[in-house]
């Protein structure tokens, strides 16, 4: 069952176009070179990690292994602080974000009121004004509200997502209103409506948008950087920065050990669960 | 059938919390950028004052800041489109039965998993002189040194590569959705009528991807004018401002230089950058695709 | 290195004093305190134990350390929260920061709470290098802690390859071009394989500039900070001098020059000497795997360095009740015994004479010479580059030197261009 606009292409059959002999071979060869350079980043970060600091900027295959550089990362901040503070701070963005945007995209795909497309004009300018545009005056709006070196300071500004309602929005008005109706003879009130009808049907589209809300917040950087000062607020990406920016010069092989081990979460979990994302957006219609 | 008070009430109030953040964080701090645009910097005891076009004729005299926005036109017009073609490549070549299709997908998305600040420093190594990798590799070819982010002429390219490279994944990951929704009878219409592959690409699948490309396009224009975390890492805005995009001298400006009313400034343009071209794309947007 | 012996010393010390402990609880004075911390681990364990041992000795103050990046962002972070309300009380940040600190009315000067003979003397121990960036208006404002001075670092291996005398570094300019020279090495196809002198000109390389216009005989700034000399004579003559060492002469790496990378760089052996902070004292030490010798930098008209690194400041918000624990704790921390102690762990300059004379300096010293170069240059360094709107001014001067660096400017021309955006900044705060 998919609420997609567009039909799940079925499995069976074969692709006329599919490559074949040579040029699948061609194409293989192709895809597997970019492939390479498109994870060298990672297979260095992989290197420098493993190898004592001599060994970052020399490739031998006979370097010594070490875990050294695990210890010495973990010993030199506070990260399970910074994972906690991180796993927070997703979490409390993407609950908030599925919330609003579900009630606002279930008004603006099913309600017929007044100003209603005023309204979704106005939750469309986000998509282009994105929040860090404006960092100097939400600092200041947050500082008013003596926020500043919070949590939910940095979370504020991004939990209404225009993306997230249009998204929603366009799912939603893809529910066969008859469903709608249905529910509603029943008697069930507009809220249950939603959570029993419209809530299970964007399932995908939930799962799709959570992928992309998480992964983007966990890698937010510049914002987190100017409203958090102390590591009990600070996230990853702002500790991983105040952790490798130096006086005393670069040391490649801790930052890459300190990089492995924050990003292992998601490397790990998009490993596991990669053909289910890529159902999910294909269902959910963000294409 | 409810009548169309009541239904107001009910939508407004759908809306409501929703409509309060972003008005709170999004409208509000919109506006108050313009107000104070045309306002002085309060320093210590002295508070703001009206002074009208003062900071946009400051700016307009500011060589760093045409320096910045061309800066970020060229590092717009080196990620959008290579992102954009390199994306769909990906998702056409992992939507093939190639060898290794898992680890290549998974290879390609890597990037987005990865914090920017963090493969930053990745990168700086990468461009090292002499010893980094890119070096390495140069030097085994007999080419020469290059100071690759030490050098004027390199160090936009350098930090456009990056953006590249944490783009196209993420944005192939959209294609790879849609190219999987084509039914495939069309291929084999296609075939009977006797297309040649690059015709039936360019004929069939493109334009069913057109809506995914304007969706990847609006994401590509944002991130042009959003992704400065590298330049943090990997330049600081140097050599001589060679590298400063128009968010980084945001950020300059307001919170190193203090001057609050002189970002306020800078980010006005910066919105009316963007408000050009959602204007733009919504307009085409309107024609292509029926959102109602 | 052994800290073990001090510090334990010290707890022992404190334990005497903090014998009733348990009366801490309700009426501790909170004092928050940023520090910038450049690399991790090992700094901000020694400012933890610090801490620690002050707060045995003074049950009623609770020390709150917090860690907050660069000297670039602490700053950002003062001031932010200066601005909202909430400011540490007491932060170490650089000491040309000062003006504007000033300026944005977040200090207050330290002379109110120096009362006692014995704090006057305290005040007056500090090297007088350090207290030019600390003092303005016949007030002092920032107490030097985390200080530190621009060395040259040579690889002696190197030197002994190149046929120089591996004990001795160049003295003067025409000596560092001559053994950098000697130094420089190139392959078959013509790629330098080893330089033979860096100086590292991203991020801030008005610092690394303040050497060679020193050695020129210039000074950039006023001591009002409300006056620049960007453009003068001799000035233009030390930014040739750089920017022939790499266009001209080809003994230094071409275009900016990454401070990062600078002693990996070194440690890599691609470069014969290096000039960077005393701060990396203990880094080079460690990673190393060469014998190296630390010099003071070579003279040009003079020898010269300024001096950088971090004061403590204390905030105009905070409480009288945390500015008196704060001061006391500042007060503590750079008593000469924790002075050397501090520059024995860090490779960091200790603040006063007197700290030099500690019995563990002059065992350390005595194990390890270079220790004494940074003190031995400081009666030539000068203040680093301060002024009113210090970022925007030095920013100026910045982009400068890397326009002049990366050939896209003449020294002659960047240096004006540089100076006539100093003068526009500057015009208010005359």
């Amino acid at each position: 069952m998919s609420a997609a606009p567009r039909p799940v292409a079925a499995a069976t059959g074969s692709d006329p176009y599919a490559p074949k002999g040579w040029s699948l071979t061609l194409e293989s060869t192709g895809a597997i070179l970019l492939a390479l350079i498109w994870v060298l980043p990672l297979a260095y970060a992989v290197w420098a990690a493993i190898h004592p600091a001599e060994y970052t900027t020399r490739f031998e295959l006979t370097a010594p292994l070490t875990l050294d550089n695990f210890a010495r990362a973990w010993a030199a901040a506070p990260f399970a602080r910074y994972f906690l503070n991180t796993f927070i701070l997703v979490t409390m963005i993407l609950a908030c974000q599925l919330v609003l945007g579900t009630l606002a995209a279930y008004a603006l795909a099913r309600q017929d009121f007044w100003g209603r497309d005023v309204a979704f004009a106005l939750i469309l300018a986000q998509l282009m004004i994105m929040p860090d545009a404006l960092i100097v005056e939400n600092y200041r709006t947050l500082s008013r509200f003596g926020l500043i070196d919070t949590i939910p300071a940095i979370a504020l500004p991004y939990i209404a997502s225009a993306f997230g309602i249009f998204l929603l929005r366009q799912t939603f008005k893809t529910v066969p209103k008859e469903l709608d109706d249905a529910a509603r003879v029943e008697g069930a009130r507009p809220l249950q409506v939603l959570m029993k009808v419209y809530v299970p049907l964007a399932k995908p589209t939930y799962i799709a948008y959570g992928l992309v809300s998480v992964s983007y917040h966990w890698n937010n950087f510049l914002w987190p950087l100017l409203v958090t000062n102390s590591v009990e607020s600070r996230p990853l990406t702002v500790g991983l920065q105040v952790f490798s920016s130096s006086d005393q010069g670069i040391d490649w092989a801790v930052i890459c050990a300190a990089t492995l081990m924050t990003s292992a979460p998601l490397l790990i979990g998009f490993l596991l669960f990669q053909r289910q994302f890529v159902q999910s957006f294909m269902r959910a219609g963000i294409k | 059938m409810t009548n169309r008070a009541t239904a107001t009430v009910h939508g407004w109030l759908l809306l409501l919390p929703a409509m309060a953040c972003l008005a709170l964080f999004t409208h509000w701090p919109a506006v108050a950028s313009l107000v104070e645009s045309f306002h002085s910097t309060p320093r210590g005891r002295r508070p703001a004052r009206f002074v009208g076009a003062e900071n946009y004729q400051q700016m307009l005299a500011d060589p760093i800041f045409w320096k910045a926005m061309s800066n970020n036109l060229w590092f717009a017009l080196g990620t959008i489109p290579t992102s954009i073609a390199l994306a769909l490549l990906m998702a056409v070549w992992v939507n093939d039965k190639i060898a290794g299709r898992t680890w290549v997908r998974m290879a390609f998305f890597t990037p987005t998993i990865l914090p920017m600040i963090a493969v930053a420093n990745i990168w700086l190594f990468f461009f090292t002189p002499q010893y980094g990798l890119l070096e390495q590799i140069i030097h085994a070819f007999g080419g020469r040194n290059t100071n690759w982010l030490g050098s004027q002429d390199t160090a936009l390219y350098a930090v456009t590569v990056v953006a590249i490279w944490k783009e196209a994944g993420f944005f192939m990951i959209f294609y790879l959705a849609a190219l999987q929704a084509i039914p495939l009878n069309l291929g084999e219409a296609a075939a009977i009528e006797g297309a040649s592959r690059w015709t039936y690409f360019r004929r069939v699948q493109f334009p069913l991807l057109m809506p995914t490309t304007l969706f990847v396009l609006i994401n590509a224009v944002i991130n042009a004018f959003r992704m400065v975390d590298h330049i943090f890492v990997m330049t600081r805005g140097g050599p001589d401002n060679a590298t400063t995009l128009l968010l980084f001298y945001i950020y300059q400006v307001g919170f190193s230089f203090w001057d609050t009313a002189y970002a306020a400034t800078l980010t006005c343009v910066l919105l009316a950058l963007l408000a050009i071209v959602a204007f733009v794309q919504y307009g085409f947007l309107e024609r292509r695709t029926h959102y109602r | 290195m052994d800290r073990r012996d001090v510090l334990s010393g010290a707890a022992a010390l404190a334990g005497t004093l903090a014998l009733p402990g348990l009366a801490r609880a309700q009426a501790a004075t909170e004092v928050s305190f940023f520090y910038p911390v450049a690399v991790g681990g090992p700094i901000t364990k020694l400012i933890d134990s610090y801490a620690a041992d002050f707060e045995k000795e003074n049950p009623t103050i609770k020390l709150k350390p917090i860690y907050s990046g660069t000297y670039q962002e602490t700053i950002v972070k003062a001031l932010t929260a200066h601005k909202s309300g909430t400011p540490p009380v007491t932060s170490v940040l650089l000491s040309t920061d000062m003006f504007t600190l000033i300026d944005e009315d977040a200090i207050v000067p330290f002379d109110s709470f120096v009362k006692t003979e014995d704090d006057k003397k305290w005040l007056a121990g500090f090297f007088p290098a350090f207290m030019e960036n600390s003092q303005t208006g016949g007030k002092t404002w920032g107490i030097p802690f985390q200080r530190s001075t621009v060395v040259l670092y040579w690889n002696k291996e190197l030197f002994k390859e190149a046929g120089l005398d591996p004990e001795k570094a160049p003295a003067s300019w025409a000596e560092l071009l001559d053994f950098a020279q000697k130094l420089t090495k190139k392959d078959a196809a013509g790629n330098v394989t080893q330089w033979g002198v860096q100086i590292p000109s991203s991020g801030f390389p008005y610092w690394l500039f303040q050497c060679l216009s020193t050695q020129a005989g210039a000074i950039l700034a006023n001591a009002a900070g409300n006056t620049t000399n960007y453009a003068d004579p001799a000035v233009v003559e030390a930014l040739q001098y750089w920017v022939d060492l790499s266009q001209k002469h080809k003994v230094h790496p071409p275009g900016i020059v990454e401070w990062g990378t600078t002693p990996k760089d070194f440690f890599e052996r691609k470069v014969a000497m290096i000039w960077t902070t005393t701060g990396n004292l203990t880094n080079v030490r460690s990673n190393a795997k060469f014998p190296f010798g630390v010099a003071m930098l070579p003279a040009g008209k003079r020898r010269g360095s300024p001096t950088g690194g971090g004061n403590f400041y204390l905030s105009k918000k905070a409480t009288p009740a945390q500015q008196e624990a704060a001061f006391k704790f500042i007060r503590w921390i750079t008593t000469p015994e924790r002075a050397a102690r501090w520059g024995i762990d860090t490779g960091y300059v200790a603040v006063s004479p007197a700290a030099y004379e500690t019995p563990a300096m002059k065992a350390y010293a005595a194990d390890f010479p270079p220790a004494l170069v940074a003190r031995d240059q400081l009666p030539h360094a000068v203040a680093e580059l301060s002024t009113h709107e210090n970022q925007r001014v030095t920013k100026a001067l910045n982009d400068g030197l890397q326009a002049a660096l990366t050939g896209t400017k003449t020294p002659q021309k960047a240096l004006e261009d540089a100076q006539a955006e100093a003068e526009r900044i500057l015009k208010p705060y005359r």
